[in-house]
Parts: C-alpha cells; sequence; structure tokens
C-alpha cells in the first residue's frame, strides 16, 4: 500500500524558502510524476518524502502513518537516483542484496528475491559483474533491480533517465511503465522533460518555484491548462501565444493555439506569415512562421509531405474550438 | 619514418638524464656491494682486502641483528596501524562541516612540516621528560607515578611520536578520498536500511580501500629509513635500534664499513621482502 499525503509542507534553507506550504495526495498504485523546470523545487519535494532531507513545517503521511520524523529507511520506500548510486565495489547480485541484507532476512530469501529481481529485468547473466562493467541502460537496471527487492510501499525516481541516449532512454520508459504495470505499485518520478511526464504518468504535478501549478492527468493538462505556465510547458513544440488586439477579439488578454491546431495553405487562412525554418522531420513537419503580426514566430505542424521551404508566404488557419484564452493574470479563461 | 625518427630523437634527448639516474642509483649500489665484501677499518688499518661473505656471516650472527629487525617491523607496523586508524577518524571529522573548517584543516597538516629531528626533541623535553615533560605533570595531576617514557617504553614512544609526523600525510589523502565520495551513494545506502556504522563499513571503507593502499605503501617506503627520532631520543638503546640504526653504528661508531655495508645489502633485501607482502596485500585494491 502507499498512499502519500503531503499536508501543507514547506522547506526553507536557512532564510530561502524553496517549497512554499503545498498540499498534495499520491493515491495508492498511481504513477505520478512531477515535472517543471531546473530548480523548480521537484528534487527537493522527492527528497523531502524519502525522508533524504527534513521537512520545515507541515506533515507528510505515508498509508495515514505520520512520516514527517520517521527515518528514510523506515518509511518503506525505494528511491532510483540519477547517478543510479550503485555500490561500485559490490556485484551486481550484493548491489540488489544490500537492502535485504541490511533488513537481515535470510539467505534463502535474499537469493529468492534477487533472482526473482534479475529475471524480472533481464540481469541475470551479469549478476557477477561489477557496476563498472555495465552499460548506462543495465546500471539504470539494477538500481531499479535493487529497490524493487524491497518491495517497497512506493517507488522514488529522481530524474533516471537523465544519463542515457535518447534511444535507450525510449526503451527504459517503456520498460518503466510496463513495470508500473506489472507490480501497481504507488511511483513518484521526477523530470524535467514533460515528454517523460506525458507518456508515462497516470497524474502529473507541475511546479514551479516551488509551487504546484496543475495537478491532472496528463490529458486534462493538454486539453486544459490552468494557464500560461502549464499551457507552455506541456506540449512539444511548445504552445502559440498571441497577445494584441488579436487576442482582444476573444475577450482575452492571451490567446494560445498549439501547433498541431493551426492548419496551412498557400492560399486561403486568416493569418499569414513567411516561413523561416522547416524542419522536416519525416512524419511531421514544423514551420516556424515569422512576419504574422501576431507573434515573433508563430509554429506550425504539418502533414510530413507539406513542403514549403524558407521564404515561402503561406496563410494559417487556427482550430476555433481548442483556441486557449487566458486573462491578464495569465489564468486560463474556460 | 616521421614517427621512427622522432622516437629515436626521443631516446636520444632522454638519454643524458636516464643515464645520471641511473648512475645516481648503481654507483651507491655497486659501491654498497663492492665495500661489503671487503674488511674495510677506516681507523685501523683501512682498507684489508677481500674478505668474502664473512661480513654478511657476522652481520646476521650478530645478536643484535634479530633484536634490529623486529624493531623495524615493529615501528612500521605500528605507526601505519595508528596513521591509517586515527587517519580515517580524523578524515571522516574534518569532512563535517564546522566553523573554521580551514584553520583546522592547516593547524591538523601541520605536524608534516616540522622536520624530524626536530620534532622527536620537542616529543623528548617537553612532553616525555619525566621530570619536567607534560606528560609527566599530567601523571601527577592524576597522583600517578610519571612514567619514564623512553627508556620503559621506549618502543611505543618512538612509534607515538613518529605517527604524530605521518598522521598529517594519512588523514590528508584520507580526506580527499572521502571527498570524492558520490553522495548519493550514502543516501541510497541510507534508504538501504543502512545505519551509520554500516554505512561507514560497506560504503565509505570500501570506497578509501584505494587511499589506504596508496597511504600504506608511500609511509612503509620512508618508515623503514626513519633515523632522526631514534638518533636525538634513544640512540638505539631500550630495544629500539632498527635495522637502519644498526648499520650507522656498524659504520660510524664501531668504524667498520665492510659491517655496514653487507648490513645495508640486508636492508635492502628486508625493504622487499616487506615491498612484496605489502603488494600481496593491498596491491590488488589498486587494479579496476
Amino acid at each position: 500500500m502507499g498512499r502519500i499525503v503531503l499536508d501543507k509542507v514547506t522547506k526553507s534553507f536557512g532564510d530561502v524558502q524553496v517549497i512554499p506550504p503545498l498540499d498534495l495526495t499520491i493515491e495508492d498504485g498511481e504513477f505520478t510524476v512531477f515535472v517543471g523546470p531546473s530548480g523548480c523545487g521537484k528534487s527537493t519535494l522527492l527528497r523531502l518524502i524519502a525522508g533524504l532531507e527534513d521537512v520545515s513545517t507541515g506533515q507528510i503521511r505515508i498509508d495515514r502513518q505520520d512520516a514527517t520524523m520517521v527515518p528514510p529507511a523506515k518509511r518503506g520506500l525505494a528511491m532510483v537516483f540519477q547517478s543510479y548510486a550503485l555500490y561500485p565495489h559490490m556485484s551486481v547480485r550484493k548491489n540488489i542484496a544490500f537492502p535485504l541484507r541490511m533488513a537481515k532476512l535470510d539467505q534463502a530469501e535474499i537469493d529468492r528475491r534477487v533472482t526473482g529481481a534479475a529475471e524480472v529485468l533481464n540481469l541475470t547473466d551479469y549478476l557477477d559483474r561489477r557496476p563498472g562493467q555495465l552499460s548506462g541502460g543495465q546500471r539504470q537496471r539494477v538500481a531499479i533491480g535493487r529497490a524493487i527487492v524491497r518491495e517497497p510501499a512506493a517507488f522514488l525516481f529522481d530524474e533516471p533517465l537523465s544519463n542515457l541516449d535518447a534511444a535507450l532512454r525510449v526503451g527504459m520508459r517503456l520498460e518503466i511503465s510496463e513495470l508500473h504495470e506489472r507490480l501497481k505499485t504507488t511511483m513518484i518520478y521526477v523530470t524535467h522533460d514533460q515528454v517523460e511526464a506525458m507518456t508515462m504518468a497516470d497524474k502529473i504535478v507541475v511546479l514551479r518555484a516551488g509551487n504546484i501549478e496543475q495537478v491532472g492527468s496528463p490529458l486534462e493538462l493538454y486539453r486544459e491548462p490552468r494557464n500560461l505556465f502549464v499551457a507552455g510547458f506541456i506540449g512539444s513544440p511548445r504552445m502559440n501565444f498571441i497577445e494584441g488586439p488579436e487576442a482582444a477579439k476573444l475577450g482575452a488578454k492571451t490567446i494560445g493555439i498549439r501547433p498541431e491546431h493551426i492548419t496551412v495553405s498557400d492560399s486561403e487562412g486568416p493569418w499569414s506569415g513567411v516561413v523561416s525554418v522547416s524542419e522536416h522531420l519525416g512524419s511531421d513537419t514544423y514551420f516556424h512562421v515569422h512576419d504574422t503580426g501576431l507573434a515573433e514566430t508563430i509554429t506550425v505542424r504539418a502533414d510530413g509531405e507539406v513542403g514549403f521551404r524558407h521564404g515561402d508566404r503561406i496563410h494559417l488557419t487556427p482550430r476555433m474550438d481548442v483556441m486557449q484564452r487566458f486573462d491578464a493574470e495569465g489564468l486560463r479563461i474556460a | 619514418m616521421a614517427t621512427q625518427h622522432s622516437r629515436s630523437a626521443a631516446r636520444l634527448m632522454m638519454a643524458p638524464a636516464v643515464v645520471l639516474l641511473l648512475g645516481w642509483m648503481l654507483v651507491p649500489l655497486i659501491m654498497t656491494l663492492y665495500f661489503s665484501f671487503r674488511k674495510y677499518l677506516p681507523l685501523r688499518g683501512g682498507d684489508l682486502g677481500w674478505v668474502g661473505f664473512d661480513n654478511y656471516v657476522r652481520f646476521i650472527t650478530s645478536s643484535a641483528f634479530w633484536p634490529a629487525v623486529q624493531a623495524t617491523l615493529m615501528i612500521v607496523g605500528g605507526v601505519l596501524l595508528i596513521t591509517v586508524v586515527l587517519g580515517v577518524v580524523l578524515a571522516l571529522l574534518l569532512d563535517q562541516p564546522m566553523w573554521g573548517q580551514g584553520i583546522v584543516r592547516i593547524l591538523v597538516i601541520a605536524p608534516f612540516f616540522v622536520m624530524p629531528t626536530v620534532s622527536a626533541l620537542v616529543w623528548k623535553n617537553m612532553f616525555m621528560d619525566p621530570v619536567n615533560g607534560l606528560f609527566a605533570h599530567l601523571w601527577k595531576a592524576f597522583g600517578a607515578e610519571p612514567v619514564a617514557w623512553l627508556s620503559e617504553a621506549s618502543l611505543p614512544s618512538i612509534i607515538m611520536i613518529v605517527s604524530w609526523q605521518w598522521l598529517p600525510f594519512a588523514t590528508l589523502i584520507l580526506l580527499t578520498a572521502i571527498q570524492s565520495l558520490d553522495s548519493e551513494q550514502l543516501e541510497a545506502a541510507e534508504m538501504d536500511g543502512a545505519p551509520a556504522l554500516k554505512r561507514f563499513w560497506f560504503i565509505i571503507l570500501p570506497h578509501l580501500s584505494r587511499a589506504i593502499t596508496v597511504v600504506v605503501l608511500i609511509q612503509t617506503i620512508f618508515l623503514l629509513s626513519i633515523f632522526a627520532e631514534i638518533f636525538v631520543t634513544t640512540q638505539g638503546s631500550f630495544g629500539t635500534r632498527t635495522l637502519t640504526y644498526l648499520i650507522f653504528q656498524r659504520v660510524l661508531e664501531s668504524q667498520n664499513i665492510g659491517l655496514g655495508s653487507a648490513g645495508g645489502v640486508y636492508a635492502i633485501i628486508l625493504a622487499n621482502i616487506v615491498a612484496l607482502f605489502l603488494m600481496r596485500i593491498v596491491g590488488k585494491n589498486l587494479d579496476a
């Protein structure tokens, strides 16, 4: 079981308050992703939950028990670190067995669990190697193995994929998602990569400067961002923001339209501009359009076959039904 | 071709340094070997010709030889034990954030800059003097009989003095090693349920093993040849005559260069045996 509740939790380092009072509930079995730009306090929040940092005020409850003062080892949580934090002088087997040895389990039980974890993670052939002899992805799996043998109430991941190359990252993303499907254990995952957040999460928590900007499922955040920050952070490429008379026409300070919600044409459309850069990805093409009179650049996503080039004048048609409107405070107008 | 040329040019240019260093090493070595086979008594007739292995037999059968080897090994072993254990403890303490860290670290390192002769004199006269020494006063303050350190506990006293000199070196190397430990490893161990003592045993100590190896190897080289500390304190009496000191006595006090040279050759052999054992025991830590 792993229901984690943060109740008015704050964290200050000296005079600097990095986490203002914050309330959050993570339901049992949920895959929750903390996402935000660097320095937004997401890692600090994770370390508060882990117990590696002490909360300044407020309460953390794990399964209804007050865990605020409980030391990390007693919280029943397992953490996977950004650097993997494997013990370099121990074999993979010993690394994975370490938490069990510390818990003084008998050797037969340790062997059983280590073998089980190694099978799940495809590490059976590597059990007698040292971490230094493994590739990045394998090390990552050892770190996850060390976490799952403890059968924790919840897993905490601190940017676990940021040291891997792009291809491996996609693979590990899938493996972690599959692991979650199989174990059904609460997972809290910290990342600055909104793609990871969108693809893996049941629930995304968007953070900025220690504040929760919005909590919701990936599609909720995509469809109904609460404010300009969330609208700009979730979705790739970024949402286009337009201010001025065009926004005023719709009764808003700012309007936002995602690149995928604009259609391009060479002849007709309410907006027009000049293509400055076109990025052909094969499946899609991104046009960066200048001189629209609306914003510095408008990014448009079109089909991969659309072949406008640098300097072409094109016309744009936004989908008015998914146009987001924001008021002067930056909040979305429903 | 170009690499061939530059390689031979490089060899040519390195040659003077290599020849000089080789000579630097070989000339004393060969002279020692040469004298060790001769009867050479500078004040009693000078060079009296070849004597074969007489000097070697005399040196090793002398009643002073095995006690000297034992004293040497006791001092090296004792100092290594004390400096490594206390070095790890001090390094752990110095790694903690504290007020005045910079000054404290300099103070800890300071003994290393004191010359051996000076530090031995300071210890002998200021601390260990049975009448006026600080230790004597301390003992008297508790109503105990002052210890005549250098005569009653001579070997431990020498070990204490030398340890004091070498502790900063060990601390410094071990401190830098501790600072290079990834803090996430300690946090991971903490989350894995390892209390502080087990974190030290399973994470910090294995991480330090390589630095400890370096400390042990380097210190052994210097400790096998300590001399000044013995010369200014006990003069080799009360069981503190090390092999180095014995050789000194043979050459300068007995004025027997042949015998001393034979002792020098034994010292080389002893150093190599110690080095061999050390490499066996700790050298594997340097791999990987």
